[in-house]
């Protein structure tokens, strides 16, 4: 458990390190994800040994935003007289996205021959 | 119990990280069981209802972002690990992610496009302009990323993130119904539609639904990221 919390921490660290050396835009963390991904491909007994302390951590990941979701409450005067505009904007834009991205993965596993197996 | 003693009480639990530590995993219990008692349903998010619990004590108490985040701090630190974690769903969906490289880059430079495009006309339509309408740009991808963009093209990097988290609850709370509508049974392009367009909260509740929908969701997080760096100067270049 802590070896495995240890790398999980170290992988971040190295992601930090090379996002920052880099001056990447990509956040640290999602470099750590991607190194992790090339390790467990190397290495498939890690994956495998590491795998209750990810679901643990992913378990609940709703729980880690709400420090974050806190913070916009304070802000909300911050959209100002746009508030409504805003919010409009932020659903129609969401919706739009998620039905667009969905029917185009669909239809495209479709065509290529991969559909849902 | 006296009045001086409660504020002594008072006063040392709002220096402690304790207390605040306390009260976020208590609201997010709070609306876990709410969800669950629910039978499941995703407008019962359980961040939500923490979010509004907690910002209800924060002001019936008097207390600062500043202090409360004192305590909440360390469940907020978790974010890192637990997205390096994503590796682990990633690699045992890792066949099904290596048949669908067409299916992945198309529907991240359609959902990606989509979401920067409608966020900017709908609210331009609105009448909103200037730094407001560049700070929506981004909202899709994941708040550091979202942050950075909307600094770089001139936006507000704290309004930003604020859109971004707005972006993921919303997404969270219409993924399911939404898919459903549209009858999408495919859990690889239910999930990672909705990690392109909701990020990290959008892909926990794709978590909460299907592992294989949970993969799909990081990995469209984790590229849209890129992606939305990318396209977001462009489409802002368009309203201005």
């Amino acid at each position: 458990m802590i070896g495995h919390l240890s790398l999980i921490l170290g992988f971040q660290l190295l992601g930090e390190v090379i996002a920052r050396s880099l001056g990447l835009l990509m956040p640290g963390p999602v470099i750590g994800m991607v190194l992790m991904l090339l390790l467990f491909i190397a290495k498939p007994w890690i994956a495998t040994a590491i795998r209750p302390t990810a679901q643990g951590l992913l378990g609940h990941l709703s729980l880690l935003f709400v420090p974050a979701g806190v913070g916009v409450v304070g802000h909300a005067a911050a959209l100002g007289s746009d508030g409504l505009a805003i919010l409009l904007a932020l659903i129609g834009s969401t919706v739009a996205a998620i039905a667009v991205g969905a029917v185009t993965f669909s239809a495209l596993a479709r065509i290529t021959g991969h559909a849902d197996d | 119990m006296p009045m001086t003693e409660f504020q002594e009480i008072w006063s040392y639990l709002t220096r402690d990280p304790l207390l605040w530590l306390t009260a976020t995993l208590v609201a997010y219990a709070i609306g876990d069981s709410l969800f669950r008692a629910s039978g499941r349903k995703p407008y019962v998010n359980p961040v939500l209802i923490a979010v509004t619990v907690l910002a209800g004590a924060l002001a019936v108490t008097g207390t600062s972002y500043t202090d409360y985040f004192e305590g909440a701090k360390f469940v907020h630190f978790m974010l890192g690990p637990a997205t390096v974690a994503l590796a682990v769903p990633l690699f045992v969906n890792l066949s099904k992610v290596r048949k669908s490289a067409v299916p992945i880059i198309g529907a991240l430079f359609a959902g990606s496009l989509t979401a920067i495009v409608t966020a900017l006309g709908i609210a331009y339509a609105l009448g909103v302009r200037g730094q407001v309408l560049i700070s929506l740009a981004p909202k899709s991808a994941t708040a550091p990323v979202a942050m950075g963009v909307s600094e770089s093209l001139g936006g507000s990097p704290t309004l930003t993130a604020v859109l971004v988290i707005l972006t993921g609850i919303i997404g969270a709370v219409v993924a399911t119904p939404l898919l459903n509508l549209l009858r999408i049974k495919d859990w690889r392009a239910r999930g990672f539609a909705t990690g392109v367009a909701s990020h990290g909260i959008g892909t926990a509740r794709a978590l909460q639904v299907n592992e294989t929908a949970g993969a799909f969701a990081g990995l469209g997080m984790g590229l849209n990221a890129i992606l939305t760096a990318i396209l977001a100067p462009f489409v802002v270049r368009l309203f201005f």
